[in-house]
């Protein structure tokens, strides 16, 4: 039963993989690619139970756990990035001055 | 009985773990994608887990799947929200079909003072001059 489900699930999660990379390549803000990244992250955790369930390895349930915690870490830093950096070309902020009314440390590239 | 559970529980996690992806690769706006992202894919990893618990019941087993589910559901909603905040005040655009799109943008613009509980926007609340 499981032996005709796990290569099925391979494919299932290989497709949602393959999708997140895409949109991780395509964008086109910082912010699609860092819900793209952290989808792939997911994505991976999913991956490795399944190795699990492939190999009866109990070694690769501690890798996604790992990942998780990584995972979660990564994303947060990027979050961080995302609200302090302006966009680097084309379409940036569309109220700097907003955000930058209670930054007043922080550097105005638009002065 | 319990190969069969899961069997269930791959197939399904799989699927969630697909749709999660085709959602982030389709949809129109980042909030969107996020909303496929984070509980998509939250569900569909913790159902391979489910799985993997009910097909090697060792203590060992059961301990890191309890762990890697509890940690993604109390860290997926943390990492989303800092995202979303993040991506809305850079003022990433919202697409279409979104109903209210025009209330939201004055929000975000200040045109219609600070939104609730939002005491760090820097905002000012324009409504009684």
């Amino acid at each position: 039963m499981l032996t005709t489900v796990l290569p099925i699930a391979f494919v299932l999660v290989g497709i949602g993989l393959l999708a997140a990379v895409c949109r991780l390549v395509i964008g086109p803000s910082r912010a699609d690619r860092v819900v793209a990244l952290d989808l792939v992250t997911v994505l991976l955790i999913a991956v490795s139970f399944l190795v699990t369930l492939h190999s009866g390895r109990i070694a690769f349930l501690d890798l996604a756990l790992v990942l998780a915690l990584v995972g979660f870490l990564a994303t947060v830093a990027f979050a961080r990035y995302l609200e302090t950096e302006p966009e680097p070309k084309g379409n940036g902020p569309r109220h700097r001055q907003v955000i930058d009314g209670e930054n007043q440390g922080r550097v105005n590239i638009d002065e | 009985m319990s190969e069969l559970i899961g069997s269930v529980l791959v197939l399904l996690g799989a699927a969630f773990a697909a749709v999660a992806g085709l959602g982030v690769l389709r949809f129109g706006d980042v909030f969107l994608r996020m909303h496929a992202a984070t509980k998509a894919g939250t569900l569909g990893v913790g159902l391979l887990a489910i799985a993997a618990a009910v097909m090697m019941p060792a203590d060992t087993v059961i301990a890191r799947t309890v762990l890697v589910i509890a940690f993604l559901l109390l860290t997926a909603p943390v990492a989303a929200h800092l995202v979303g905040r993040a991506a809305w005040r850079n003022g990433t655009p919202l697409t279409g079909g979104v109903d209210g799109k025009d209330v939201v943008d004055e929000w975000r613009d200040g045109r219609r003072g600070p939104i609730a509980g939002d005491t760090r926007s820097g905002v000012t609340d324009h409504s009684t001059d």
